[in-house]
């Protein structure tokens, strides 16, 4: 076989290839950095604009603070009593906590989303009816949605657990994750083409039979993208929820007590922000490495095993 | 189950007054009308026409894959229904159509996984079929490492799995090249005989039509007819000493008049 000749060859192209991403986010991640300093250093303190409107941002300490102060900011005790926990260690625990939630959101909106999928590959009459509402619930404001949520708490329970101001942020989340994988599994779910369909029609295999060797195997490359855009989808809707209902704990809320300290310390904004950057990086990561280790469980990227 | 027990004596596809209608966009398109054709077990026949003369949909027909409109089709004596539910018949495309996420071992074995067959026991099948098609050493390869040619020698592998009475062909010989063509056909014909297996195939190649068939169907388009039967009488599978004698030439110019309308004087040769 001339794959089997080929397969080293290729896994050498593709790490190679990975090395070379990885050098181009650090590049982009340095230039990002040092444009920050640069303007910070060479840019107007109050700003620049042209009849009262701001074009230029403020290149002072309090808006614009140079990264070295935030990374010092992170080992600065949080409040001055003595065995405070430090801001990146607060940071730290609000991500942590945020984290958990988008995971549950992003589990629960990924199952609706793939329940709802099944269903609207099954019944057309379903994919003509839903799927425009499943595109529109995504231009619903968050802000607007928070409080009807969070006035569940005390009125709804589910079983014996009572809702919760986490029940809140991890519905929202869902909220925001369901939507790509309920419109890209569909696709995925439609991708095989008439004549595979046919082919398992001629083997009088049931439609659950199609379903599990057929469209779901075939719906992997649809569904893969769509989960890491959910993921980034419900870290983004966590903590938005977080902030718009209050809920504490998480690094929305940190974001929110931060900036009411940017007087005094405008630092820690900035670090709680990089929190919530590196929190929804995390979690693509998790989607992408749970991506290789499928396909190479399929084999599709290697050669034969 | 009487109603799974295919009668010995009746013939392996008995096609009667079959009409075939498709409403398009531009109204009701007759694609099959008033179609006869009867096919003796053991018996290979080629269904050849123009583009829309129906042939493709007639084999459909037959694997119940499309619902007939009117008329009667019976495979080995039960409906056509029946026989796909008991898998009497193997059936390949003009595409492979191969999962791509299986191994070549695992798409051979895929309509007997279906059907609950024993993994050992289905394993064991592909590996025979593989090595019938002469692929026995890249069983554990995905599909997209072989050629076209290959492909369709794993996809005729596949509709031999079950080891089906019937095997429907919808030009599955179509996308390959000349050579190609003619290697996988005497192959075919060897696989074929040594299993007794009946074969409908559908093709645009007078050669291909008249170096397989005992029989080919000749049809006209528009509605979808048969319009001629020539009845072909060559050693089967002599390869170059058939395509090369009068005999073979003969015949592919009676098909080509049938094609063309001209009477046919054979029909009686056989």
């Amino acid at each position: 076989m001339s794959g089997s000749a080929v397969a080293p060859a290729r896994g050498r192209e593709a790490a190679a290839g990975a090395l070379r991403r990885v050098a181009v986010v650090v590049a982009a991640v340095a230039v990002l950095a040092a444009a920050w300093e640069l303007y910070a250093a060479l840019g107007p303190v109050d700003g620049a604009g042209v009849g009262g409107v701001r074009l230029l941002p403020r290149a002072d300490e309090r808006s614009m603070p140079h990264l070295g102060t935030v990374l010092a900011t992170l080992g600065e005790p949080e409040v001055a009593v003595p065995g405070a926990r430090t801001v990146g260690q607060a940071v730290l625990a609000g991500a942590w906590t945020t984290l958990r939630l988008a995971l549950a959101g992003w589990a629960l909106g990924a199952l609706v989303g793939a329940a709802l999928a099944v269903a609207m590959q099954r019944l057309r009459l379903l994919e003509d009816g839903l799927l425009p509402w499943v595109v529109l619930s995504q231009t619903v404001p968050i802000i607007a949605l928070a409080p009807v949520v969070a006035g569940w708490g005390g009125v709804l329970s589910v079983g014996p657990i009572a809702w919760t101001p986490a029940s809140s942020v991890v519905v929202i989340s869902a909220f925001l994750a369901f939507c790509p994988v309920a419109v890209g599994l569909l696709r995925g779910l439609q991708a095989p083409s008439a004549l595979t369909e046919e082919l398992f029609t001629s083997y009088a295999a049931s439609w659950r039979q199609q379903l599990l060797r057929l469209r779901l195997p075939a719906s992997l490359p649809f569904v893969v993208p769509a989960l890491r855009l959910a993921a980034a989808q419900a870290v983004v809707g966590a903590i938005v929820a977080e902030i718009s209902t209050g809920t504490r704990g998480g690094i929305g809320r940190l974001i929110i007590e931060y900036s009411q300290q940017a007087t005094s310390s405008p630092a820690r904004v900035h670090a709680a922000v990089w929190g919530a950057a590196a929190l929804g990086l995390l979690v693509a990561g998790l989607i992408t490495l749970a991506d290789v280790a499928l396909r190479r469980s399929r084999g599709t990227s290697g050669g034969p095993a | 189950m009487s109603s799974s027990t295919a009668v010995p004596a009746a013939p392996m596809v008995a096609v009667r007054a079959l009409t075939q209608r498709f409403a398009t966009a531009a109204g009701p398109v007759t694609a099959l009308d008033g179609v006869d054709l009867t096919i003796e077990r053991g018996r290979f026949v080629s269904l050849i026409g123009p583009s829309g003369c129906g042939k493709s949909t007639l084999l459909r027909v037959v694997g119940d894959l499309v619902t007939p409109t009117s008329g009667e089709v019976l495979v080995g004596g039960k409906t056509a229904a029946q026989a796909r539910r008991d898998q009497d018949y193997g059936i390949a495309f003009q595409s492979a159509g191969l999962l791509e996420w299986r191994t070549v071992a695992r798409n051979v074995e895929l309509p007997l996984e279906l059907h609950g067959v024993g993994r050992r026991e289905r394993r064991a099948r592909a590996l025979d079929l593989l090595e019938l098609v002469g692929l026995g050493d890249v069983a554990g390869a995905r599909p997209s490492q072989l050629s076209g040619g290959m492909q369709q020698r794993v996809a005729i592998a596949r509709a031999l799995a079950e080891s089906p009475s019937l095997l429907l062909m919808d030009e599955p010989f179509g996308a390959l090249d000349e050579m190609t063509r003619e290697r996988l056909q005497d192959e075919l014909l060897r696989v074929a005989a040594a299993a007794g297996t009946t074969v409908l195939f559908v093709t645009h190649s007078i050669p291909e039509a008249v170096y397989l068939s005992d029989r080919v169907v000749v049809m006209s388009a528009r509605p979808g007819r048969v319009a001629a039967v020539v009845d072909v009488d060559l050693p089967r599978g002599a390869g170059t000493d058939v395509r090369e004698a009068p005999e073979f030439f003969a015949r592919v110019t009676d098909v080509r008049e049938a094609l063309r309308g001209a009477p046919v004087r054979t029909g009686a040769s056989a």
